[in-house]
């Protein structure tokens, strides 16, 4: 019985896994789409990269609803304590989430355009930060005593949790901006080409940065890296590496599709690192995934519902991209396809 | 102001602002689903501009509910992580079923169903619709069998701290499930058609589109004639199970403080101002047995009095509860009253294009009533979770057991940021709906053709741009 426990238990935090990622990188190159439309010269430009959003965004960001849903049901003391205890950044981030949904619906019928504009990007700036501080403060780790947390109302910023809310938005941008790479054509696809280069770059650095910083300030994770499962670990990062240079190449190249894929691997790479270093723990450091599950029962009866739903998900979210495919024009509004 | 005052502010004014959005959304889009279904089978323009019409009002209503939903979902664990970790075995799996059935569907569908008139079939643009209307509904099923959970809970026990749940079937179909479900989701039915009714009725007796709006309006009546009197019926089976399973909460929403003595019926107050201090009421007009027939159905049913329930386990807010519900109820009867009214008018062949426009007052009455759905929801709501307390799961666990300990400013912190945004929405909201409103329907608007040569259409890129514009 245990170890059929067990077995659902790193089911779960394996599906979560793929949950999150999903979460990530769909709404991550909605955000950063969000961001790059600030600098748009020209509102008729601004609508194009609204556009390629339109028919999608709504779903990417449900991803993070059922991801919510998700770790509620499989590990319910992980939802309590991680929400309470980041109780301001993920206020943060409930507010932005609010605008930018508001700032997208009403954009459109608003005559003057200019506050919905701010609106939205600043909303997706915003989005991305207060991920970036609540991701920073997991990998940091929550300050707890029996059960409550104890950091405080500022307890989620410092340096470690800001530098990962850097990186946070670079990559978020990045993958904006590969992702207008595929959808926009010249001038529009000609200036996220160059925001790709300055993206990576800054992407890069902090990852580095962060790469080198983890282990050095958080014995427990250098503990986990060079211990026996190092040459599980080693791979991540090659593989990262490698994403970045094939990044360049790709666009120097002028491919077009290729860029995105390889932003995609570099997120993927990094969030398998993540999530290696923190199993079997959960809340690190103290929560470990078994200590923070629901029963078997639900478990199972979970994976039963979300588990068979998720691959349909997956195929009408792919129809809905099928459908809408294809190159974004100037002089094309979201609603202009209809 | 504690941390738990403020959690529960916070959290009544979030949801109660949160609902206000997904009332119209469910009604509306089963709505949609007909007019698009009669286009088909018609294939009368008519109807396309129908749908496109009313879907603008749903895309702005959409937004706004899915914008004041996300935090609702967070701030369990956020405000109360206490009662998350102790009910997340059912509570967070349900929730996590309606985020993997009901808004995962939605939101696929949804970008089809806005955008995809010209690049999808007819029927598969039908089909998506369907889609999002089912999920919309299938999401105010499960957070309602959440909802009925913490009401009447079920199918499992509590042991050191945590539900263990044994039977799912028992948990999701508790006590409270059918009743509340089909009420709530009636509930939404009747206050769509209350908005679609009355904006028609606007139109119609400002003489704009005459024709176009009364077949909205001829949709909504037949809607009426149905749902009014199910609706009555369905309170009715609400009110008996809180009877049954909350008598604490039964008791005060009636303002009814000593059980009636074997062989007497318990009377029911009309109008009266329960007082809590006094434990009994100030003033009453009462009906004798009333109260026992409606608790009960029985002449002389018991009907357990509040006095029986220590104070600390006694609901708050009395003179809250008893007004909220009679609104409620009144407003059941006044709708039915005007569904009538209209079935008369109807039967008299009045309403027709060129008589609709003189019966001024039935169209105000209409006019008037639009609100009336939204004022019952909220009423019906307050009776609900304000009737529930002082508990957060009904007989187990108190509301001040269920919340974070986080600090009071940060609290504080999100509930201003709420309001001060909730706000700045309606606002625009109500700039917009009055824009399109003043644009009103577009007559001209010509329909894809029906019966497209490319069944499944992907190729729309090939298409002229020329042809995309409406
Ligand atoms: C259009 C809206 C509407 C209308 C006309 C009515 N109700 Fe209602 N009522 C609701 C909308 C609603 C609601 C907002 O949907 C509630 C709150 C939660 C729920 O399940 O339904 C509700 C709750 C609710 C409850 C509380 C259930 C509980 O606490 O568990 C009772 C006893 C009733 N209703 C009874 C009635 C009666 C006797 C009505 C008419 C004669 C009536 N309602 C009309
Ligand atoms: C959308 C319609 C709803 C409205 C208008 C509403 C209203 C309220 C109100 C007024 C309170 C505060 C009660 C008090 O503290 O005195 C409250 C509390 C609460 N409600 Fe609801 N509610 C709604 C739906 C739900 C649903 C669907 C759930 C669960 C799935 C839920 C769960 C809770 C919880 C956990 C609390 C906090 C604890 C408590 O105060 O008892 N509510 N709600
Ligand atoms: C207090 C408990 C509630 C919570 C936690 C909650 C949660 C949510 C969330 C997270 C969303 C956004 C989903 C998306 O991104 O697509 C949402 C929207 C929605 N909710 Fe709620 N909700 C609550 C109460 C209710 C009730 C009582 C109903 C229905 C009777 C309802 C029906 C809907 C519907 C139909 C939508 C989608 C359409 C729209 O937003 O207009 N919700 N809700």
């Amino acid at each position: 019985m245990l170890t059929v426990h067990s077995f659902l238990v790193t089911v779960w935090f394996l599906l979560l896994g793929v949950i999150l990622a999903l979460y990530v990188i769909l709404d991550g190159f909605t955000i950063g789409v969000g961001m790059l439309s600030l600098f748009s010269p020209t509102e008729e430009r601004r609508s194009v990269l609204i556009a390629t959003l339109g028919s999608v965004w709504d779903a990417n960001e449900t991803w993070l609803i059922l991801l919510g849903g998700a770790l509620f049901g499989a590990f319910p003391v992980v939802y309590g304590l991680i929400l309470h205890a980041l109780y301001i950044p993920l206020s943060l981030l409930l507010f932005a989430l609010i605008i930018r949904a508001a700032s997208f619906e009403f954009r459109e019928h608003a005559h003057n355009k200019k506050g919905w504009n701010l609106g939205f990007s600043g909303a997706s700036a915003l989005i991305a930060l207060s991920q970036g501080l609540i991701l920073g403060d997991l990998i940091h780790g929550l300050p707890l005593r029996h059960g409550h947390y104890i950091g405080g109302t500022w307890g989620w910023i410092h340096p470690f949790s800001l530098a990962v809310a850097v990186g946070v938005l670079a990559g978020y941008g990045l993958l904006g901006a590969t992702y207008l790479v595929l959808r926009t054509e010249d001038p529009i696809q000609g200036r996220a080409r160059i925001a790709s280069y300055w993206l990576a770059g800054v992407t890069f650095v902090v990852a580095l940065l962060v790469t080198v910083w983890t282990p050095l300030s958080y014995p427990r994770i250098a503990h986990e890296w060079f211990g026996p499962r190092f040459w599980l670990f080693v791979w991540l990062p090659l593989i990262a590496v490698g994403a970045f240079a094939l990044l360049i190449r790709s666009l120097r190249r002028g491919h077009e599709a290729l860029p995105f894929v390889a932003t995609v691997i570099i997120f993927l790479a990094s969030f398998g690192g993540l999530a290696t270093s923190l199993y079997p723990d959960i809340v690190p450091p103290s929560l470990t995934l078994k200590e923070a599950a629901s029963g078997s029962l639900t478990l199972v009866f979970m994976l039963t519902g979300i588990g068979i739903l998720l691959p349909i998900m997956l195929v009408y979210n792919g129809y809905q991209y099928l459908v809408f495919r294809g190159k974004v024009r100037i002089g094309e509004s979201a609603y202009s396809h209809e | 102001m504690n941390a738990l005052i403020l959690s529960r502010i916070q959290f009544a004014l979030t949801a109660m602002f949160h609902i206000l959005w997904p009332v119209l959304t469910i009604g509306l889009s089963i709505f949609l689903v007909i007019l698009e279904a009669l286009w088909i089978r018609t294939g009368r323009d008519d109807y396309y501009r129908h749908a496109r019409f009313w879907s603008k009002l749903f895309i702005l209503n959409f937004g706004i509910g899915v914008a004041s939903g996300v935090p609702l979902e967070f701030e369990f664990g956020a405000n109360w992580s206490h009662f998350s970790t102790v009910a997340g075995d059912f509570f967070g799996n349900i929730l996590g079923f309606e985020g993997a059935m009901a808004f995962m569907l939605e939101a696929g569908f949804l970008g089809l169903m806005l955008f995809g008139w010209r690049r999808l079939n007819p029927k598969i643009h039908l089909f998506a619709t369907t889609m999002v209307a089912l999920g919309a509904s299938l999401s105010a099923f499960w957070i309602m069998v959440a909802n009925s959970w913490m009401q009447t809970p079920a199918g499992g026990y509590f042991a050191r701290g945590h539900f263990v749940i044994t039977n799912y079937l028992a948990a999701i179909f508790n006590p409270d499930t059918l009743w509340s479900v089909t009420h709530m989701w009636v509930a939404c039915l009747e206050t769509s058609l209350l908005v679609i009714a009355g904006l028609s009725a606007w139109f119609i007796r400002r003489g704009r589109a005459k024709e176009f709006f009364l077949v909205s309006l001829r949709l909504a009546l037949i809607t009426a004639l149905v749902v009014a009197p199910t609706q009555i019926w369905l309170g009715d089976g609400s009110g008996r199970t809180v009877f049954r399973y909350q008598p604490a909460k039964g008791a005060a929403i009636e303002g009814h403080w000593t059980t009636n003595a074997p062989g007497h019926g318990a009377a029911w107050a009309l109008v009266a101002w329960p007082d809590q201090s006094a434990q009994r009421n100030l003033w009453a007009i009462k009906i004798p047995h009333a109260l026992s027939l409606l608790a009960t159905h029985r002449w002389n049913g018991r009907v357990v009095g509040l006095r029986r329930f220590p104070r600390a386990d006694q609901p708050p807010l009395l003179p809250l509860l008893f007004y909220a519900f009679r609104i409620m109820v009144a407003i059941g009867f006044i709708v039915l009253g005007l569904a009538l009214w209209s079935a008369w008018l109807w039967w008299r062949h009045e309403l027709v294009p060129e008589r609709v426009g003189h019966h001024r007052r039935w169209l105000t009455a209409w006019i008037l009533a639009l609100p009336l759905g939204y004022v019952a929801v909220e009423c019906g709501w307050i009776v609900r979770e304000v009737g529930r307390q002082p508990w957060i799961i009904y007989g187990i666990m108190r509301t001040a057991q269920g919340v974070s300990k986080i600090p009071t400013g940060d609290v504080l912190f999100s509930s201003l940021g709420y309001i001060i945004l909730y706000s700045l929405l309606v606002t625009a909201f109500v700039v917009f709906f009055r824009r399109i409103m003043r644009q009103g329907p577009d007559l001209t608007l010509t329909p894809p053709p029906l019966h497209p040569p490319v069944p499944f259409a992907l190729d729309a890129q090939a298409k002229p741009h020329a042809l995309e514009d409406d």
